[in-house]
């Protein structure tokens, strides 16, 4: 049976859900190990077992996180040799796909980003050019190193739980040397909304907001959404530029996409036309988004959108 | 300082885009110069003109790695202010994949740095086609250099790169050793256009053919054979097509309500 080891960084005090995806996917691919970087509590460790995780690795240096990416891709690689992995799980934030770039070269391994399932021969399915295509591809190499996009399975504990044994692995001395140092980091105020990147429903503003981000908000929280923004948005500084979706923002996939004052540009599509439904409200019926609603509302946002979330309040009172 | 620019010669997005061939690659018909490039380039340009420009002996090398077409890539970098241009071009290399790629890059750095060792290595923060922005991370780790990556501002001074960064849940600032790969979002800076001095002045500015067998790359080592992943099947995905589009009269948020609770998203 292949062996699969998974890497999850900084679990903190519960495993997120796309962990638990990953760990869903290894055990259908072979057995599991885990290799976890950062504190690694009780409760963690119950729920690695809980999920079939075989073994648990853990670094020799407590540092990796004041490097960029490099010593935690040496450290993984160590683990892989340790563990005889053929197929290494990461996931798909712009971290775990680096990780991945440099762990694909100290394994001379294959890496596919941006996958949405894994059969159980390793081919991985993704989505290429803006989502205009479906693709399936598979490395050709002994190592198949794969970064997984959250929201792609549900996750399932193991029929039977496991007890892993806890094991460390040396950190190469050579791995900080030529790695950049991070000198400062500052944490960001959390919204209290759910993460853009795996929300169900996003609510997407634009410039036609006109820099008062009320309506978008108002509707959100009423649906329970995450926000989001287009370039045009973010640029103005009207939100901050984490709320981006698109080419060089975030990439959405939710079940439902409503976008206000935002024009529908190419880029701003690139990050979102693989939604479910999307609805669109724009006052300029030309405007290209038009093109790709399933919903689309000719009319002014200020308007429509608190009209929407009156009604939504009183249905759901 | 001694600059390479990776610049990538891409479909450009505002058409169709095609996968096509055994290896599933995109058509580069209709191809500019990667959007996200451009900042790279004005990066470079800005940290040279800071230290006294191309009189000084400052030299952005834009380099581009693809077939014939790809030297559009090169002149536009050129007409934009790029002091040289470098074009990789080797029939083998068709259908690389990032491994592939990163590995005849980082040996065309090394070859570029043969004389004069190069101090930085720009490229943009993702291509706008493969979009995997595997290939910086990879090329670093292959040329063992600090790889920072996303930079939204971008400072050099005696000998290390100082970078900021910018996560969902925090913003870092990084500091790395020169040399180092970096790349850069599109937050960066605001590239310029190439001005009609800048588009005379490409003209006389050279650009170098390599090969494969000019870096020391032998062509098994890249394109299909050489690549560690393979595409095994393409299937366009059918355009979106629009659906019901109503105008306001006064109840569009209440149809809306109804259309949310009909398609079962409340
Ligand atoms: C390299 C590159 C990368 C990019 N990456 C991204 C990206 O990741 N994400 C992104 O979003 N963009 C990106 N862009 C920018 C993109 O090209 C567009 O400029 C941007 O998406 C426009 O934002 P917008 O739709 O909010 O603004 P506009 O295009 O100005 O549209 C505003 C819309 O609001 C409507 N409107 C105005 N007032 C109202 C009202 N009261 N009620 C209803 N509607 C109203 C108008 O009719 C108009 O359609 C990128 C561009 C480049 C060059």
């Amino acid at each position: 049976m292949a062996n699969v080891l998974v890497f999850i960084d900084n679990p903190g005090q519960a495993l997120k859900k796309s962990s638990l995806e990953l760990l869903t996917i290894a055990r259908s691919l072979g057995e599991t190990a885990v290799a976890v970087n950062g504190e690694l509590s009780d409760d963690v460790a119950g729920t690695l077992g809980a999920y079939g995780a075989a073994a648990v690795f853990r670094p020799s240096a407590a540092d990796l996180d004041d490097y960029l990416v490099a010593p935690k891709a040496a450290f993984l690689a160590a683990v892989a040799d340790k563990a005889g992995a053929t197929t290494v799980l990461l996931e798909n934030s712009p971290e775990g796909k680096e990780i991945a770039a440099r762990l694909g070269i100290r394994l001379s391994a294959g890496v596919i980003t941006d996958v949405v399932a894994v059969d159980a021969d390793g081919t991985a399915h993704k989505s290429v050019l803006a989502g205009s295509y479906t693709t399936t591809a598979k490395a050709t190499t002994p190592v198949t190193v794969l970064s997984v996009k959250a929201n792609t399975v549900e996750p399932q504990p193991a029929t039977a739980p496991g007890a892993p044994e806890t094991l460390t692995v040396d950190v190469p001395a050579e791995a900080t040397a030529a790695a950049a140092r991070i000198t400062s980091r500052e944490q960001k105020v959390a919204s209290g909304r759910p993460d853009l990147t795996d929300a169900r429903i996003v609510v997407a503003g634009g410039r036609g907001l006109d820099g008062d981000f009320g309506p978008v908000e108002e509707l959100a929280d009423a649906l329970g959404a995450a926000v989001g923004a287009s370039r045009a948005a973010t640029d103005a500084g009207w939100i901050s530029h984490d709320a981006q979706v698109g080419q060089t923002g975030k990439t959405v996939s939710p079940q439902l996409y409503i976008s206000a004052g935002i024009s529908g540009a190419i880029q701003q599509k690139a990050g979102m036309q693989t939604a479910k439904v999307i609805v669109a409200v724009n006052k300029d019926a030309e405007s290209p988004v038009f093109e790709i609603a399933d919903f689309g509302i000719v009319g002014d946002l200020f308007q429509v959108l608190p009209q929407a979330t009156e009604e939504i309040k009183k249905r759901k009172a | 300082m001694k600059i390479v620019v990776l610049v990538k010669h891409v479909p450009d997005a505002q058409f169709d885009r095609h996968l096509s061939g055994e290896g599933h690659t995109t058509d580069r018909d209709e191809s500019i110069l990667s959007e996200l490039d451009e900042y790279a380039l004005e990066a470079a340009l800005q940290l040279a003109e800071a230290r006294g420009g191309a009189k000084a002996g400052n030299k952005v090398i834009a380099l581009s790695m693809g077939p014939a077409g790809a030297v559009n890539a090169i002149k536009k970098s050129l007409q934009i202010g790029a002091t040289e241009g470098v074009h990789l071009t080797d029939g083998a290399l068709a259908g690389s994949d990032a491994a592939a790629t990163s590995l005849a890059l980082a040996a065309a750095v090394r070859h570029l740095g043969a004389d004069t060792p190069v101090d930085l290595v720009l490229t943009g923060m993702a291509s706008t086609d493969g979009e995997t922005s595997l290939v910086p991370a990879q090329l670093a780790e292959r040329l063992g250099l600090p790889q920072v990556t996303f930079a939204s501002s971008l400072e050099v001074d005696g000998g290390r790169v100082t970078a900021r960064r910018d996560a969902d849940t925090h913003s870092e600032t990084v500091e790395a050793s020169l040399p180092a790969v970096v790349s850069v979002t599109d937050q960066i800076n605001e590239p310029r256009y190439p001005n009609f001095k800048g588009i005379i002045a490409a003209k006389r500015k050279s650009i170098t053919t390599l090969s494969l067998a000019d870096i020391g790359v032998a062509s098994s080592q890249v394109g299909h054979t050489g690549s560690w992943t393979r595409v095994t099947a393409a299937e366009e995905r059918p355009p979106r097509t629009a659906g019901t589009i109503i105008t306001d009269e006064g109840d569009a948020g209440i149809q809306l309500v109804d259309f949310l609770a009909a398609q079962k998203l409340l």
